[in-house]
């Protein structure tokens, strides 16, 4: 019992030990805001998390919806693209061959490397923008589904064999769920890229959502709604991280 | 003309130093409802001759025929019992067995599929625990569900990978009778071949006992008849005269040729007279 406390205060101690770190900080730099005043200039986004004041000035729940709406987007897109090339990938050692060269230059490629080029293919932001998080996060994806398939164990091929199902039937009913929680894995990180671009696309296009605030903020110099914007960045972060790990659990096959 | 016909089989596979040649020269001819055991140690190629003749994969040389035709894959009316029971996992018992009735008889209603499938599950004594998962059922019971899927197809040839060899002995002994009964029991004759490393469970279960003479390459020895009446039981085995003879001849042949191999490739282990009933891998 007393351990519990002590390892739910223990947290709570290193968030109280950053902030610290943040005000001393405050202190040296002028230009940083320190956590009080932070609070004070962000406060209204954050107590009016769904109030609506203009296109760049809203609640920070809403820009942040707006955010997780694009990079749901582009993330759905991204492993929509990502599974099926994953497990061609793992059944044919030749494609692999074929492509894996291509795959390990593509991966590396920043998210504002891509945008402009998607501004180029397709003349809007928005679509830009999904092009970014698609290109960028599918890899993981593509890889651990990849991995997956060729997990599989000799054993659930030879029930393929032995009971001579058809190709359909084999992945369907053996290869899907087999792979199904490196998939997941898979997705998780991909998940992780897909967050990290979308601040990136807004901060470039200059869409609304938290990286367009940011961007937006820095330029107005209101320094405090920066640290605001970071902060909501990594806590919606570590909450999606969290959720898609409840959903790999659940989906545990094996 | 034997149902099952195997002539002059080789194999060998890839090594780190050239190929290593698994099988060379391996004839052998099954009967039609004959059960045949293939009696070695481990690592004597047994897998792979069974793999062969069953079509799991294609041999160097030679040829397998199984009732007049020389064999192409795995056949329609050909099922596995393996040592690590291969079921998939994600399904229940019942899914399992599902999978192999709808993938034989695609011809069945869904319903009728499913009766079928609960019907061979009844018929191992596993009519109450259909809806579990591998993960949920015992050693014993996996393997259970595991020869379900195999008679639910209703098999012309049954290939038994070591089928047992997981198990503890109390619970081999139980499913070995229950799989000698499956095999009477149906509206035909099963051809089965078994591999095994066990000279009890070969003279339990089989009308022929071939020896693997270990190589490598590995070559069968003379088959070896067992006569005795039905049902056997193992109790019965241990002081039946005929059961001792057969037992002596199998072991002697066993232990002779993993001597003559000793001497000739400096092998592991020299061979100590062996304890009549111990396994064979306990020999070597």
């Amino acid at each position: 019992m007393a351990k519990r406390i002590v390892n739910m205060l223990l947290p709570l101690c290193g968030i109280g030990m950053a902030v610290l770190v943040w005000w001393a900080a405050s202190r040296l730099v002028s230009d940083l805001p320190s956590p009080f005043r932070t609070w004070e200039e962000s406060k209204v986004y954050i107590l009016e998390p769904l109030t609506y004041r203009g296109e760049t000035d809203q609640g920070i729940v809403l820009l942040a919806y707006y955010s997780l709406l694009r990079v749901a987007r582009g993330f759905l897109l991204g492993i929509a693209i990502a599974t099926p090339i994953g497990f061609l990938l793992g059944v044919s050692p030749t494609l692999t061959r074929m492509f894996d060269p291509i795959m390990q230059v593509l991966r590396p490629i920043s998210p504002l490397a891509w945008l402009p080029l998607g501004l180029v293919l397709f003349q809007k932001s928005e679509p830009a923008a999904l092009f970014a998080i698609a290109v960028c996060s599918m890899w993981p994806t593509v890889i651990n589904t990849m991995m997956g398939v060729r997990a599989i164990p000799q054993d659930y091929w030879n029930v393929a064999k032995v009971l001579r199902l058809s190709k359909f039937t084999t992945f369907t009913k053996i290869i899907v769920p087999a792979t199904l929680p490196y998939m997941f894995t898979g997705y998780r990180l991909s998940l992780g890229i897909a967050w990290l671009v979308i601040v990136a696309s807004e901060m470039l296009t200059g869409t609304p959502g938290v990286g367009g605030f940011l961007w937006q903020e820095y330029n107005s110099l209101v320094y405090a709604h920066i640290l605001l914007a970071i902060i909501t960045i990594g806590v919606v972060g570590f909450v999606l991280d969290r959720l898609m790990g409840v959903a790999e659990s659940k989906l545990r096959t094996i | 003309m034997a149902y099952i016909e195997v002539r002059d089989l080789a194999k060998s596979f890839p090594a780190a130093k050239g190929t290593r040649h698994v099988l060379k020269g391996v004839s052998l001819d099954v009967e039609y409802g004959e059960f045949v055991s293939i009696v070695g140690a481990m690592g004597s190629g047994k897998s792979t001759l069974l793999s062969l003749i069953a079509g799991l994969t294609t041999a160097d040389s030679g040829s397998v025929s199984v009732g007049g035709e020389p064999i192409r894959g795995v056949r329609r009316d050909a099922a596995f019992v393996f040592q690590n029971y291969s079921l998939l996992p994600w399904f229940t018992a019942l899914e399992n067995v599902r999978l192999a009735v709808e993938a034989t008889f695609p011809e069945m209603t869904r319903d009728q599929q499913r009766r079928h499938a609960t019907r061979a599950l009844e018929q191992v004594g596993l009519g109450n625990a259909m809806d579990r998962r591998p993960k949920q059922l015992s050693g014993g019971m996996r393997q259970r569900v595991a020869i379900a899927r195999a008679f639910a197809t209703k098999p012309q040839v049954l290939f038994l990978d070591e089928p047992f060899g997981a198990l503890d002995a109390l619970t081999r002994e139980t499913l070995q009778q229950e799989l000698s009964r499956l095999c009477s029991e149906g509206d035909h004759p099963v051809t089965t071949v078994m591999i095994t490393n066990s000279v009890e469970e070969a003279i339990l279960l089989s009308d022929r006992i071939v020896p693997i003479i270990p190589g490598p390459p590995a070559t069968l020895g003379t088959p070896i008849p067992v006569e005795l009446s039905r049902p056997r039981s193992l109790a019965q085995l241990a002081h039946d005269e005929q059961a001792t003879h057969v037992r002596a001849h199998i072991v002697s042949t066993l232990t002779a040729s993993v001597r003559g191999r000793t001497l000739s490739s400096a092998g592991h282990a020299t061979a100590p007279a062996a304890s009549l009933v111990t396994p064979v891998e306990e020999i070597r």
